[in-house]
């Protein structure tokens, strides 16, 4: 069974919120790779259709992540987001980067915050993970804590995932070319719905993310299984 | 030699002294003047900027004195009456000008005199640093000087000089009935010399108009007693600079705080602003982080909140329904983050003409107002992330075409399952070294998933170097 997600919102709808007073926005720490740009490209495809030039992505990217991972590159952005929407800051450590994020989730007017952050951060405990989350939450602006290379900790984000680059998809024209890429999901601590784990498809023409459950894991078909019976 | 452009060519619109040695002078054609002196160096002049620049030395002047105005498009004129005594006499003082003027790199000439119409005649053609001191000695002063002196027309110069009156002395012989009526009436086209003699003699008044300064918008607090910790004065402050502001109809996009220490010295701080504002709480929760720096040594006894640039900005409602802009949220969050972490670390993204995918992006201090739209560009696939700065990669094992097989990036070994390419871009030319090497692009996937992009730089053999390197420079989601 797929599941076609255009955003984070589409995400929840079709997932099927457990609690009804779930928050709009809220906090989502990504875990990824060092060595791919999965992580990322999951991030864009939650949050990046929604920028527009007057409301702007606030990313902010520690001083270690950006020697390690670079800069997102603004072709590269070209249709995972509005390059115009974008507004990148410098932050020389996980205080500041907190600091950041913090202002930034102060201001109604950004339709997403990311930072990105490289290890284990001293400044990211969870009473700083909590603030976030209490800022995203009442200001309704969706925050992202892009944590590379780093171990889960105690955290009070609303959704934590694990993100890793899986073999493309079989292209269309050239069987020796990488094709769409695809992602392991993992959701392993959501606090308003069903944590699970699924096989993400980034289709790059439509600019649409595609779920399926992994095999063996059947969290989405569970799911769907349950909305079938009670539907 | 400066040139403009008229109606039939350009014309020499000033010359230096070495070219009006050899004859260049001010209305001639260029052409002509290259006939005159093939190597003639010829630079375009820039009216506007040079009347900036006067306005600019206007102010400047008053060093030596309040009252200064621009005088023509290359004259400075100053109301010195009772500032000489600060300088040290009249004479001290215009050797003072000279020197300051000429530590800016302006040649002068100053002269001065009881009247303006004197003064300006004795800079141009009196003697050096030329002083009149008493209305009585006008006149021999200019009575050896040209009719020209006296800031009179080219036409009048003319009929004067074909009247055999040829310097001021001889002009001011002549019966002021005579001159009256010579010059007026059916030659009222031409200026009326009698009015200038009067002028220069001082016999009628001829105001100089000094332009008002600036105006100054800043708050400042004085203490009874000294104070170490600045922060509880700012949110007072700020009200009043932006009451004074809001007055005025104007917005700061710059704002300078000094404190005062008791032992003379100054803590100045500075902050700057996207868009021009006068919010008060605004203001004051830019300087958050920035009044550690200030060393308060034994106490601060003053305090001055300085809007250094400001800008029109009239009231307006954002909303019908009020609330807060958008817009103006978003200009004052910018203002934080760059007070906080500085202009540079504050950036949007920017695209520029160029192949090479380093070059073909940079990105802009947000700063400097939104930077030009964005149209999305039809380019082979890019990578979502760009690695500072290429980083080589060792090549285990290659085939003769593609990319390697097998490769060791950050001391990890990676094997190319797939890969796509290559995309070639070449050097340009025109902007690098003779010796750079062209990039065959690959597009990859390892046998982990992942995805990165890759570049072989120079060909084997392309007389640029020696064997091709390869380089990571992006990774692919």
């Amino acid at each position: 069974m797929n599941i076609k997600v255009l955003d984070h919102d589409s995400l929840q709808a079709r997932l099927g919120v457990a609690e009804p007073h779930a928050p709009t926005a809220m906090l989502h720490e990504v875990f990824a790779e060092s060595r791919d740009g999965a992580g990322l490209g999951f991030v864009f495809a939650m949050a990046g259709r929604k920028a527009r030039a007057g409301r702007p992505i606030l990313w902010v990217q520690e001083r270690m992540a950006l020697l390690e991972g670079g800069v997102p590159s603004v072709r590269g952005l070209a249709g995972w987001t509005v390059p115009d929407g974008l507004i990148r800051v410098r932050a020389r450590n996980g205080t500041d980067l907190l600091w950041a994020m913090e202002e930034g989730l102060r201001c109604q007017n950004l339709s997403a915050v990311i930072g990105e952050i490289w290890g284990e951060a001293q400044a990211l405990d969870f009473t700083a993970t909590r603030r976030l989350a209490m800022r995203a939450r009442a200001n309704g602006v969706p925050a992202y804590l892009l944590r590379v290379a780093a171990s889960p900790g105690l955290s009070a984000a609303g959704e934590r995932w694990r993100i890793k680059a899986l073999p493309s998809t079989v292209h269309p024209y050239n069987r020796k070319a990488p094709g769409d890429p695809r992602w392991a999901l993992e959701m392993f601590r959501a606090r308003w719905q069903r944590p699970g784990a699924w096989v993400g498809r980034y289709d790059r023409a439509a600019h649409r993310l595609d779920l399926s459950a992994r095999a063996g894991d059947g969290a989405v078909a569970d799911h769907q299984r349950n909305a079938a019976r009670t539907g | 030699m400066l040139a403009r452009t008229a109606p039939h060519g350009p014309v020499v619109h000033a010359a230096n002294a070495a070219a009006e040695g050899v004859g260049v002078r001010a209305g001639a054609r260029v052409v002509d003047m290259h006939a005159l002196c093939p190597h003639l160096r010829v630079f375009d002049a820039d009216p506007q900027g040079d009347r900036q620049a006067l306005d600019r030395l206007v102010m400047w002047a008053r060093r030596w004195c309040p009252w200064s105005a621009a005088d023509g498009e290359t004259g400075l004129v100053l109301d010195t009456t009772g500032s000489d005594h600060l300088w040290g006499g009249e004479a001290a003082m215009l050797k003072a000008m000279k020197t300051d003027l000429a530590g800016i790199g302006l040649g002068a000439r100053p002269a001065l005199a009881p009247s303006r119409g004197a003064a300006w005649a004795l800079a141009r053609y009196g003697p050096e640093a030329a002083i009149v001191a008493t209305q009585d000695d006008i006149f021999d002063a200019l009575a050896p000087l040209p009719v020209e002196a006296l800031r009179l027309d080219g036409e009048t110069v003319l009929v004067l000089r074909r009247l055999g009156l040829k310097t001021i002395g001889a002009l001011a012989e002549v019966p002021r009935l005579a001159l009256a009526r010579r010059f007026s009436g059916a030659l009222s086209s031409l200026e009326a010399p009698l009015r200038r003699l009067d002028q220069a003699f001082g016999r009628r008044a001829e105001p100089v108009v000094s332009a008002a300064e600036p105006e100054r918008f800043r708050a400042l607090v004085r203490l009874a007693e000294p104070v170490v910790d600045v922060a509880p004065f700012l949110p007072g402050l700020a009200d009043d600079l932006c009451a004074r502001l809001g007055a005025r109809g104007m917005g700061a996009r710059r704002l300078t705080l000094m404190a005062f220490r008791v032992d003379g010295d100054v803590g100045v701080t500075a902050i700057a602003m996207s868009r021009p504002s006068r919010a008060p709480r605004h203001f004051a929760r830019l300087f958050d982080g920035r009044l550690d720096g200030l060393d308060p040594g034994f106490g601060f006894d003053a305090i001055a909140l300085e809007a250094d640039r400001v800008e029109p900005l009239h009231a307006a409602q954002a909303r019908f329904e009020g609330g807060e802009d958008g817009q103006i949220a978003l200009g004052f969050l910018i203002d934080r983050l760059v007070a906080r972490f500085g202009h540079e670390a504050v950036t949007r993204p920017g695209l520029r003409e160029s192949h090479m995918p380093e070059r073909a992006e940079f990105w802009a201090p947000a700063l400097a107002g939104t930077a030009n739209a964005l149209e999305p560009v039809s380019a082979p696939e890019r990578p979502l992330r760009l690695l500072t700065h290429p980083e080589e990669i060792g090549v285990v094992y290659s085939v003769p075409d593609g990319p390697p097989a097998r490769f060791i990036w950050r001391r990890l070994d990676h094997r190319v399952v797939r890969y796509e390419g290559p995309e070639r871009i070449a050097p340009e030319w025109w902007r690098e070294r003779s010796n750079a090497r062209l990039r065959d692009y690959y597009r990859i996937e390892d046998d982990q998933g992942r995805r990165y992009w890759l570049f072989r730089e120079g060909l084997l053999g392309d007389g640029r170097g020696g064997p091709p390197r390869w380089f990571m420079h992006g990774l692919f989601p």
